[in-house]
């Protein structure tokens, strides 16, 4: 690891004060320490947003659902409340990493990153879900802009998500034989007028929501819908672990098995 | 047996230490005026070194020296050496290439070694060595061994043409064509053994220290053998002789061959100690060196031939096998794919006639050598993958064309070396199908076809050769060292006793089950037991422990020494309780006159050893004795493995469903200590079967090079193992025993395979089945997984 400066925010306010040009906010450290640690980044400052109050935790108001940015995956996979409004969000949790990566990785900061593998972003679109930063809010089909990318400006802070809980949902994901991280993670939610279904670890392009998938199970929310559906290899990632025509056939494996298993 | 005794399931006396996080490794000790070791590797695969501009790191902060490949062969620091000398058919010598511990004007595999830096700090070295330009010439590599010897390939050593190192050959050649010509059926298969990265716990590290008054070095390291690595350091690299060179291999966090060489890390930071004037210099891999300069194993690609006659009895067996050894000759690298590997080809099976040629090959890869098994998991792979192939296309029971062709009169000779001294192979196959319920497989095949899932079973009846030895025998095959053990039993004056091993223990449990034997000998608790391994000062020689040795050898010196201390005890009781010495008796901690109610305490008589006060005359006082054990034989561990599989065809995720070993180790010290090793070993060939690969592209740079892309069998992958033992005793030595350290990571391979291509219903697959390969074998056929299969193509371009 380079030499870097440490910093403990203690508001919003504060931690965009020192960001600067090179500086990198720190969630849960689970992407950034490792990159860090193999000398892959080498951010000028690290400021730490976990000291900040009013980030952490989670609200269930019947259907409605936020999320605080600093909330650990293993919040989001033991919270009763929120497994009862939405099952899939919290099992997606539980399957992150490690009980290790579970206690200090936050959902905040996997959006903010949007690794093509990351589990979040699937069900963010899946949700519709509304991003909330220190400076706006925006919705997931606007925020998820390619692998890596999102639509927050520099500086910008997560602070929380939120969305409506649905009917029916499911998430199903191949894990990478070595990583364990998604080669192909499928969240489908079902919202009564219309099914919406998010696509992660599989895409050159990052998550995206296949529409012949959604229109398909808007008609008729069965695994067996999804028979005629075609997913194009040529958008698919491809390497040792497999290659662009395993990663399509996964990944509608993965959605007939997130449909099957959606309550 | 007494309750802590042979064949007792002692709790480990090390555990204590190991679980509460005492431990002690060679990256937990430390030396005042420690300085760090940071090296300069290569990023590239192959290329010519042009020039080092080291003079703007020199000058930064806590550096006390940067020294490259020429400083240390211009001190005198001999080149690494492969020590097993293996002639070629022609009769010729391997071609072995140099290999200097930092590269002098030649990088041959990326993280080959350029440059050293001495820092005072981690960070500061690091700085530092990113700040050290140098300026390469890049030159086309190789990875693949098949096109590594075609005309044209890249060359990485002028002493290997076509980079071959040699063409050896076993067995009678003319006599197999022959029989194989006259068969009634032959089977021929293309295998691939894949290459694998050991991945011990603790990545390798040294400390080395030098007193500048006493001109003496210390080297703390992570080895097997501390004694070899002092006589390799001393008599090959003179980096001291061997009276100043103290070599210590504290607590090692797991070895699986990887811990056998010397590596130019060790020997870089002993010379530049002195050189750099510095008191010590400590060097501990990170997990990325880890992966880019242990020695990986395995990398074989194969054809085989076999013949059999109208009754399905084996006429002959025909085997073309290319190894590749990477960018250097390691240590022990050309006897793993010859004498380790080829002697064990004719396995469980009467075969009359066998030949194979072996071709060693240069390539732009890590040094390959010995890995758990070494050589013998690639013969057991060729012959339990042929056997089960030759049932298929014969369309007879595996299982019944493996009895047909058993050995089941001991001693055997087979046409490849090895004379096996005993064993019962049905044994360990009935025990393994009654166990594994072998009968009722369709049924269970029926409910996982009612699931939409495949499933198969497959076994392996392996057997290999342990306790590498005789030291006659290995030298006249060109072993530069004897392979023999010593050990000494030292009693205290209080009857307490310390056994000092040349064996090594790494995760084998020495310190419980070599104390085992003290407590069956003379009744006393295993507290009272001290092992002492690891110290080149404190033991007087030993050769250390790898091929399952430490058993059949190491612990038939102890027993051995054991019998003298015995001998002189008695002698001493006899005087001081005036009865014949015929009639005393050792036994729980007493020594008894026979038939009387004399005794004395244990104690008593040590004690008497060393006041000599009361001995007999002309004996010397104390008791402590000393032996050397050299075997007759190697020994000879068999079993039968049967796996069962399930197959998702949806996503070619293979489940192991239930894995059976039975297994012949002959005496057996401590069960629960074998079984951790059958474990542990069953774990690996499971990783080897269905996971674990080291992949290169082209450039030569190792794609699965973290466990992001390399993966690891984890505990979810594994079912509970069912082990079972089947014992005949090992007649080569005191105690009867034969070794388990690798039989697991031998047997199972290809127990895993056959498994898989009975659920396929077709031999298209390769190792690693991983879910991807599993996929497009089901969807693609039997030749699903060979367009993206290396050696299938390699293959195909050779018989071009």
């Amino acid at each position: 690891m380079y030499e870097t400066n440490y910093h403990r925010a203690d508001s919003l306010a504060d931690a965009a004060s020192k960001i600067g040009e090179e500086g990198k906010y720190l969630s849960g450290g689970q992407t950034l320490l490792p990159t860090m640690k193999q000398r892959l980044a080498a951010p000028s400052d690290l400021i730490d947003l976990s000291k900040i109050n009013g980030l952490s935790g989670i609200e269930v108001n019947g259907k409605s659902v936020k999320i605080g940015a600093m909330t650990t995956h293993a919040e989001v996979a033991n919270h009763s409340g929120l497994r009862d409004a939405c099952h899939a969000i919290s099992e997606m949790g539980g399957w992150i990493g490690d009980p290790h990566v579970r206690h200090r990785g936050t959902i905040g900061g996997s959006i903010a990153n949007n690794d093509p593998a990351a589990d979040y972003p699937s069900a963010m679109l899946a949700l519709n879900a509304t991003i909330h930063t220190d400076q706006r809010e925006i919705a997931a089909d606007d925020f998820f802009t390619g692998m890596f990318d999102t639509a927050l400006k520099e500086g910008e802070i997560v602070t929380a998500v939120s969305f409506t809980a649905p009917e029916k949902c499911g998430y199903e994901k191949f894990r990478n034989p070595a990583s364990r991280y998604a080669m192909a993670g499928v969240f489908v939610a079902h919202h009564g007028d219309a099914v919406r279904v998010g696509v992660t670890g599989a895409s050159s392009g990052g998550v995206y929501r296949p529409a012949d998938m959604e229109e398909a199970l808007s008609d008729n929310f069965s695994a067996d819908a999804l028979d005629g559906c075609s997913v194009d290899e040529g958008d698919m990632l491809s390497d040792i672990h497999g290659s662009a025509e395993y990663r399509a056939h996964l990944v509608k494996v993965m959605a007939k098995r997130a449909v099957a298993a959606a309550h | 047996m007494g309750i802590e005794g042979i064949g007792a399931r002692v709790l480990r006396k090390e555990d204590k230490r190991f679980i509460t996080g005492k431990g002690r490794y060679t990256d937990d000790h430390n030396a005042a005026g420690q300085h760090v070791a940071v090296f300069v590797r290569s990023p590239h695969a192959h290329a010519k070194i042009k020039g080092i501009d080291r003079a703007a790191a020199e000058k930064m902060p806590g550096i006390a020296a940067i020294f490259d490949g020429k400083q240390l062969t211009g001190d005198g620091i001999g080149n690494i050496i492969c020590g097993w000398m293996v002639h070629s058919k022609d009769g010729s010598p391997m071609n072995m290439g140099a290999w200097s511990a930092l590269a002098t004007d030649t990088v041959r595999y990326v993280g080959d070694a350029v440059c050293v830096v001495i820092g005072e700090t981690m960070a500061q070295a690091r700085a530092a060595a990113e700040a050290v330009e140098i300026d390469y010439e890049v030159l086309p590599a190789v990875v693949s061994a098949v096109e590594a010897m075609k005309d044209g390939a890249p060359q990485l050593h002028p002493e290997a043409a076509n980079n071959i190192i040699f063409d050896w050959e076993i067995g009678e050649g003319e006599a197999t064509d022959t029989a194989i010509e006259g068969a009634a059926h032959t089977v021929s298969i293309d295998i691939r053994n894949n290459r694998l990265v050991p991945n011990p716990m603790e990545p390798r590290s040294a400390l080395a220290e030098y007193d500048n008054a006493e001109e003496h070095f210390t080297l703390h390291t992570t080895s097997q053998n501390p004694h070899v690595a002092r006589l390799v350091l001393s008599a090959f690299y003179q980096v001291a002789p061997e009276n100043k060179l103290r070599v210590i291999a504290p607590d090692v966090g797991g070895g699986f061959g990887a811990k056998i060489y010397i590596y130019p890390e060790e020997i870089v930071c002993l010379w530049a100690a002195r050189k750099a004037g510095v008191s010590a210099i400590k060097w501990t891999a990170d997990r990325s060196e880890a992966f880019m300069t242990d020695a990986h194993g395995r990398d074989h690609v194969s054809t085989a031939t076999m013949g059999f006659d109208e009754n399905h009895k084996i006429v002959g067996f025909k085997i073309d096998t290319v190894a590749n050894l990477g960018a250097y000759m390691s240590l022990f690298s050309s006897a793993t794919p010859t004498y380790l590997y080829a002697t064990l080809l004719s396995g469980q099976y009467n075969i009359p006639n066998i030949h194979a040629n072996v071709k060693t090959v240069y390539t732009n890869t890590v040094p390959v050598d010995a890995y758990r098994g070494a050589g013998r998991p690639e013969a057991t792979y060729l012959v339990e993958r042929m056997m089960t192939v030759a049932a298929r296309e014969l369309g007879i029971d595996p299982v019944d064309l493996r009895r047909k062709n058993f050995i089941t009169s001991f001693p055997h000779q087979t046409p490849v070396i090895m004379a096996y001294d005993a064993g019962d192979f049905n044994a360990s196959l009935d025990a393994a199908m009654k166990e594994s319920d072998y009968a009722n497989f369709d049924k269970r095949r029926a409910e996982s076809e009612a699931n939409g899932k495949k499933r198969g079973i497959g076994m392996s009846c392996y057997i290999e050769a342990c306790g590498i030895a005789p030291s006659a025998a290995v030298g006249s095959l060109g072993a530069g060292v004897g392979l023999w053990e010593s050990a000494e039993v030292r009693v205290n004056p209080v009857g307490t006793v310390e056994i000092l091993t040349g064996s090594h223990s790494h995760g084998q449990g020495h310190e419980t089950t070599f104390a085992q034997l003290v407590t069956e000998r003379f009744g006393l608790p295993k507290e009272n037991v001290q092992v002492v391994h690891g110290d080149t000062d404190k033991v007087q020689f030993g050769m250390g422990t790898y091929g399952s040795r430490s058993g059949a050898v190491g612990m038939s010196a102890i027993e051995k020494a054991l019998d003298k201390v015995e001998a002189k005890a008695k002698k001493i009781a006899a005087h001081m309780l005036e009865a014949a010495e015929g009639d005393i008796e050792i036994k729980d901690g007493e020594v008894l006159v026979k038939g009387t109610d004399k005794k004395l305490g244990w104690h008593e008589v040590c004690l008497g050893a060393y006041t000599g006060h009361n001995l007999p005359e002309d004996m010397e006082p104390g008791l402590k004795e000393g032996a050397f054990y050299d075997p007759t034989n190697f020994t000879f561990p068999a079993g039968c493995y049967i796996c069962e599989v399930e197959v998702d065809p949806d996503t070619g995720i293979t489940t192991i469903e239930q894995f059976v070993a039975a297994d012949d180790f002959g005496r057996i010290i401590n069960p629960m200590i074998v079984e951790g090793q059958v474990h542990g070993g069953l774990a690996q060939g499971i990783g080897q079967a269905l996971m674990e690969n080291a992949v290169y592209d082209d450039e030569g740079q190792l794609i699965s090079a973290s466990y992001m892309d390399y993966q690891m069998p984890r505990a979810e992958d594994l079912p509970d193992f069912q082990v079972s033992h089947q014992t005949t005793l090992c007649p080569g030595n005191p105690l009867g025993i034969k070794g388990c350290g690798e039989a697991g990571a031998i047997g199972s391979p290809p127990a895993v395979i056959n498994a898989i291509t009975d659920a396929l219903g077709h031999e298209g697959i390769t190792m690693p089945a991983s879910p991807h390969n599993v996929w497009k074998a089901i969807h693609g056929g039997p030749n699903g997984t060979n367009d993206n299969n290396q050696f299938e193509r390699h293959i195909t371009d050779a018989a071009e």
